[in-house]
Formats: C-alpha cells, structure tokens, sequence
C-alpha cells in the first residue's frame, strides 16, 4: 500500500483519500441496499437479520477505535468501557423520556445523542490523565480506565419516578427510595432488563454513515493533519507549535463519543444488558477488527469487523470446534495478511499485470522499495 | 488496481456469507416442512441454548446432557410423541444467546428449553415471548425471565423464591444467631437471593452480622470475607453462590481455623463431586436443593446411573432441571394432543393453557407435585439437606 502511494503520489495527489473516501461510503451505501433488497425479499434467514444491529454496532465500534489507534496512533486497550458508558446512559435516556417521546426513531436519535454526550464526558475525564503517557503506559491505563468504569457501573443503581431520575451508589436498589409506579433502571450487578427494543438496521445504517462522516472530515481537516504529525513525530510537531494535548484529546473524545453511539445501538437490541459484557475482551475484540483491517483504514475497519461478527454464527455448524475454527481462521489471517512473502507475492502478480500494459510501474515500485 | 480487486473479493465474499446464508435458511425451512410430514411425523423440535463453551460451561453442558437423555429416553419408548432435541451455544452471553435463539429458529424449533443462564434468558424469553414460542427454562432463575410473559415458565425456584426459603428455613430452624454471608456481586443468581434473603431476614429478625462481597475477578482469594465475619463473631455462614467459589471458601475457612455452620442454595450442589476437591471440608454443611443425586428413589437412581454411564459424572441440579423440562413438556404436550406438524404459536397457545390449568401437576426428580402458575413460576418445595459422611441426608 504503501509502496503504491509513493509511486502514485507525485502523479496525482489526493486521488487516494478520495478514493478512500469514496470506497468507504461506497460499501456501505450499497451493502445496505442490497440487505434491504433480500430483506424486503425475504431471502435472509433470522440468524442473519439478528445479527444485522450487532454488525453495525460493532463497525461504529471499530470505526471510532481506529481514530485512536490509527490515526492517533495510541493503542487504547480500554474502549470498551465507553461504549458502556454510552449503552447505560442511552438505555437510562431511553426508559425515563418513553414517556415524553413518542416517535420511536426520535427517541432513539436522543438517547444516542445524550449517550454520545455522557461517553464523551467520560473520554475527556479518562484522556485527561491517560493522555499524558505514552506508548505501552497509556495502553495499561486504558486498560485498567476499562475495567473501572465496568465496576463502577457494577455498583450503579438508577431509578425513575414520577420525580424523575434517582442515584444510588454501593448500595441496594431499595436505596432509591422510588415513589409508587417508579421503575429501577439499572440494577447495579444485575444491569437492566426490559430494555424497549429501539434499534433498527436503518438507524445503525445511518449511524454508520454519521461515524464515517465525522472520521473522515475530521482526518482529512487541518486538525486531523495535526494529530496525524503527533501520530508520526511527537516532538517535531511539538516544536512546530502544535499543542499535542488538546490534538489528543480531541481525537479522544470523539472516539468515545461515537463509541457511545454505538453502545446505545447494541443495547437497544437486547433486552437486557450487563456492565460485565463491556469487559476487557470486548476492548480486545475490537482492537483485533481495527488491526485486522487496517490502522488507519477505515474501509478495511467496516469489512473485518462485518466478517469477524459473522464468521462464529457461520462455524455454528461445525459444533464444538467452532471456538477452535474461529481462533485459527484468526490466526491464519493475521499471519498471511503481514507475511512479506505473501505480501510479495501479491505485488509481483499485480506488478506483472502492471507491466505488462505500463512497463514503467514496476521500476517505479522497486524505487518505492528502495526508499522504504 | 490492487485494491480494488481485493475490494471486490471482500464484497463478494460478504455477498456470498449473505446469499449462502440465505438460501441455506430457505433449504432448512424447505425441508423441515416436506419431510416433517412423512419422515419424522411425530418428531417435536425442541431447542435451547445454553454456555457450552466458556466459564460457565458446567452448566450448560449439564443441562444439555440431561435433557438428552430425556429425549432418548422418551424416543425410545416409540409411542407417538417423539422429540428431536437440539442445544447451541450462547457462551453465557446475551449478544451470543439471541444469535443461538435465531439459529434454532431456522433449524424450525417448535417449542423452547429457554436458556440455562438468567441473563441470556432474559434476552431470549422477550423474543420467544415476540414470536410465540413456548419456553420452559431448566435453570434461569431470574423473574425477569417470566416478568410480563404469557408463555415463559421456569423449572427452578426463582431466586426470590430461593433468598426467603432459606432465611426462613434458618429462622424456623434456629440454625444461627450471628449470621455472616458471602455473596458474588456481579452475579445475578447471587446478588438476587442475597437481596431477598436480606429484607426476608430483616423481617424475622434474624441478626445478619456480615455481608461481604466478591466478582468474578476476585474469587480465588476470601481471607478478607472470611476473617470479616470471624470477627463479627458469625456463627452461621450464608453462602449464596455455585459451589466452586465455595469449595474454596470452606477450606480457606479450615485453614483459618474459622469452623461456623454453612448453609448454602441450590447452587451448591455438585460440590461433592467437584475434581480435587476434598469432600471432608464440605462435612456438615447445609443446603437447599431440589434435587439430590443419592436419592434411593428409582428414578433418580435410574437417571444417575445413566449419566454417569454416558458421561461419566455424576448429574447436578442443572442435568435434572432440564430432565425434568423435557418431561414435563412430553407430558404436557400428551395432554394438550401436540403433533409435530403444527406450527410453534398454536402449539404455545396450547401448552400456556396446560400449564397454567389446575390439574396440571408433574412428578421428576426435583420435586414431586409441581405446578406452575400463570406467572410462570413453578411451586415446588426445597430440601433442606445436610452432608454427612460425604452423601446428602435429610435435615
């Protein structure tokens, strides 16, 4: 990939991000349209339209990690934890204005957003500290930021009344002290039940495209180059006068914030949900579609991210050995896609069918080389 | 170029899981309604998804193998109600038990085992409950399975049910004056039993001098739980936990030299069998169960000498919840005259009317008499069983 930028750069600049651009948009544009075709058809079975919402979710997820981890550059072990942030507040949101809201999509349009908000205040308290370290340091913080806001939430009790919202912390439900007709929302360990099913495949579609947006908008921005020279060089950006904490942490927030979007989606697909499901191999999970797909690739992001939810629901047949199956496709893949025999193999093939219709790409490729 | 073409690959293998999976699912619905009518006329599908993989893979693994032998046990009888039993994995994940739930929806489940976990089933009970299938769930405790839903019903006490039985028991008994408890807080069975045993015993007044609690992340280590209530003075330890945090506390207890009475729930059966555990720490312990695999009834006895023929342990409390189910389901459906070749929501209409009728009554191997009312939730009474010379007995 590289390789080719530098051979294709002088040419004609900018043609790749907008391709890239344009692809992103372009996959998911018409993977919806074509589900929506063999929905409206019938032709997708209920284990593939259940999956539909946790997809999206999911993608929204990797998406905003791969802001952190590729374009930022820091490797964030902890995300997880704000998309429970945003799953909890979204589901709070949702339960206590079901009353005031009527439409369905509107109500969850606001419960997204105030999720987004409250992940969002929770990637700024995190970042503000954690933003501070760098390298494998950060990477622990994130972690251990990970699993705190699992146990805090673990001891959270929310209810709602005719009063409105009532907090409790470390304490039993009883402690709310709810007036009749109150309804506890988040049940400390137990989290909630009877979550209102809200999400549709439309409206994750259309929170797909609004990560997109932001992402891309905000890389291909004066910002965006800004956290990219801190991504590359630290202190050479530094010394240009850029102020790398503020460039961090905006890159940071709205990591979270989307994060948090996306809880809200994937909780309002289930009934229930618990502050343990949001773990540290969760987090881990994540990271694997963003690497898998590409640090900074968004469009490599969406497609491992839609395989990797599908592949352990497609190996159900195989019973027993599905985990098994499931950890050596993983592997296989990792291994062959940074194998540099491999690697080679696919430049050499692509390069002769270069060469064969332009004889000057391949010279222009082994200059690439040479400059690596 | 390159990317492209590895970005058409990518969309055509996406497609292609998509198509695959399509088509596969209108084959299976094919099949299932042709050869339903000639081959297999008489063969119910009964599905359920439980942890198979995972932590909590005891359970549901143990769910699984009793059931199957129910329905072996019931094919095998050749009479006109047969029953093909199929389990998937939900690797105690609510995301992953509505993926399983889906699954066995297009294998052509007619009638639903639930989940063996509380919080999968809560997931998977709201969309039964959305497409009228009939579920009976083994072992998930939790009212939120049932809350609301015309045609949940639970094989196990819920765990309210489970937290005021004991602090009754204990009252009614005088089995302590001090009492300390133990008590998992991230998880639901635990923390359920606990909250109720808590207001039960406020009630009775009895005295809970101690309440500490554990995670998931923190359960291999309980000197700080246990030396808390040793110096409470707490002379009877509430356990309301599975067995294997317990197996740990009560030899951290001995090397203490900490020696209250323990009482523990339904969970904490299997202990004895537990591999490297030794049994003599467990002597003269307390606890509720339904179930009891030294029971010299003939059909316990029948049920545990199988099990451990084909699978070479001997059955907890979850082998015989999901025994139980596929029992009651045959009986049930033997009433309420199911034939295979109806579709799931007439058979639930029916099975929901069965089971809430009053002359419903079921006799297994967790209790004998068993109702259900229209709740859901079964009626049936604990044992209060102590552990002498390494086998339950009687209190």
């Amino acid at each position: 990939m590289k390789k080719e930028r530098l051979s294709s750069a002088p040419k004609k600049p900018m043609t790749k991000s907008a391709r890239d651009t344009v692809t992103c948009y372009g996959i998911v544009i018409v993977a919806y349209i074509v589900i929506s075709i063999l929905l409206n058809g019938g032709h997708v079975n209920s284990s593939m339209k259940g999956l539909l919402i946790p997809i999206c979710a999911y993608i929204v997820m990797a998406l905003s990690l791969n802001l952190t981890v590729g374009i930022l550059g820091e490797l964030s072990l902890g995300h997880a934890g704000f998309m429970s942030v945003g799953a909890f507040s979204g589901v709070v949101a949702a339960m206590s204005l079901k009353g005031a809201i009527a439409s369905t999509p509107l109500l969850l349009a606001v419960s997204m957003l105030i999720a987004a908000g409250c992940a969002a205040i929770a990637g700024f308290l995190v970042g503000i500290p954690v933003l501070r370290l760098n390298g494998d340091y950060l990477a622990i913080v994130t972690l251990a930021f990970g699993e705190i806001i699992k146990n805090l939430i673990n001891c959270l009790y929310v209810g709602h009344d005719a009063d409105g919202l009532h907090f409790a912390f470390l304490k039993t439900s009883d402690a709310l002290g709810l007036a009749d007709g109150g309804k506890v929302i988040i049940n400390g360990p137990m989290g909630v039940s009877g979550i209102p099913k809200l999400s549709t495949f439309t409206a994750g579609f259309i929170l797909i495209l609004i990560t997109l947006f932001i992402i891309l908008n905000l890389v291909h921005s004066r910002q965006g180059r800004a956290i990219m020279a801190i991504r590359d060089n630290r202190i050479a950006a530094e010394s240009v006068g850029i102020n790398v904490t503020q460039y961090k942490l905006m890159a940071f927030v709205t990591s979270a914030a989307l994060a948090g979007a996306s809880g809200a989606l994937y909780a309002m697909n289930f009934t229930t949900v618990v502050s343990s499901k949001f773990n540290f191999f969760t987090s881990i999970i994540v990271l694997v579609y963003v690497v898998l797909g590409g640090l900074g690739n968004m469009w490599g992001t969406i497609i491992s991210a839609t395989l990797l939810t599908l592949l352990p629901e497609l190996l159900r047949k195989f019973g027993d050995y599905r985990m098994l199956i499931y950890a050596l496709v993983l592997i296989i893949v990792m291994v062959v896609s940074n194998n540099a025999n491999f690697k080679a193999f696919f430049t050499r093939l692509f390069s002769k069918e270069k060469s064969a219709d332009v004889p000057s790409a391949d010279a222009d490729t082994k200059g690439g080389a040479a400059n690596e | 170029m390159k990317k492209f073409i590895s970005l058409a690959l990518c969309l055509a293998l996406m497609v292609g899981c998509m198509a695959g999976c399509g088509s596969k699912g209108n084959n299976t619905s094919a099949t299932s309604a042709s050869p339903a009518a000639s081959a297999s006329a008489t063969a119910i599908k009964i599905g359920g998804t439980g942890p198979l993989s995972g932590a909590a893979a005891i359970y549901g693994t143990a769910a699984k193998n009793g059931a199957k032998i129910a329905v072996d046990e019931i094919n095998a009888m050749g009479e006109s109600i047969q029953f093909d039993l199929k389990y998937e994995d939900d690797e105690h994940d609510a995301e992953k038990a509505v993926n399983a739930y889906n699954t066995l929806k297009d294998w052509g489940m007619q009638i639903s085992l639930g989940s063996v976990t509380s919080k999968p089933c809560e997931a998977t009970s709201a969309l039964t409950y959305e497409d009228r299938i009939f579920a009976l769930t083994p072992s998930a405790s939790s009212t939120a399975v049932t809350e609301g839903k015309d045609n949940q019903f639970q094989m196990c006490f819920s765990d309210p049910n489970q937290g005021t039985a004991s602090a009754q028991y204990i009252s009614d008994q005088k089995l302590g004056t001090k009492i300390a408890v133990i008590y998992k807080n991230d998880d639901v069975y635990s923390k359920g039993i606990y909250d109720k045993f808590a207001s039960k015993a406020k009630e009775l007044g009895l005295n809970i001098v101690s309440a500490t609690t554990f995670t998931d992340d923190s359960q291999t280590d309980f000197t700080v739980q246990l030396s808390e209530a040793q110096k409470a003075g707490a002379d009877l330890l509430f356990l309301p936990m599975y067995y294997q945090p317990a197996s740990l506390i009560l030899s951290q207890a001995k090397s203490m030299n900490y020696a209250p009475k323990f009482f523990g729930v339904d969970g904490m059966d299997g202990i004895l069998t537990m591999e490297g555990f030794d049994a003599s720490l467990a002597e003269g312990v307390m606890l509720l169960t339904p179930f009891n695999a030294d029971s010299t009834d003939e059909k316990t006895q029948s049920f545990v000498k199988k099990y451990k023929e084909l699978y070479n342990e001997t059955p907890n409390q979850f082998a015989a919840d999901a025994y139980d189910c596929v029992y009651a389901l045959y009986s049930a459906c033997k009433i309420a005259g199911i034939t295979s070749d109806m579709d799931a929501s007439s058979i639930c209409d029916k099975m929901v009317a069965t089971f809430t009728d009053a002359n419903f009554k079921f006799d297994g191997l967790t209790g004998t008499g068993v109702t259900w009312d229209k709740t859901g939730a079964v009626s049936k009474t604990p044992k209060g069983m102590v552990i002498k010379n390494g086998a339950y007995a009687g209190m």
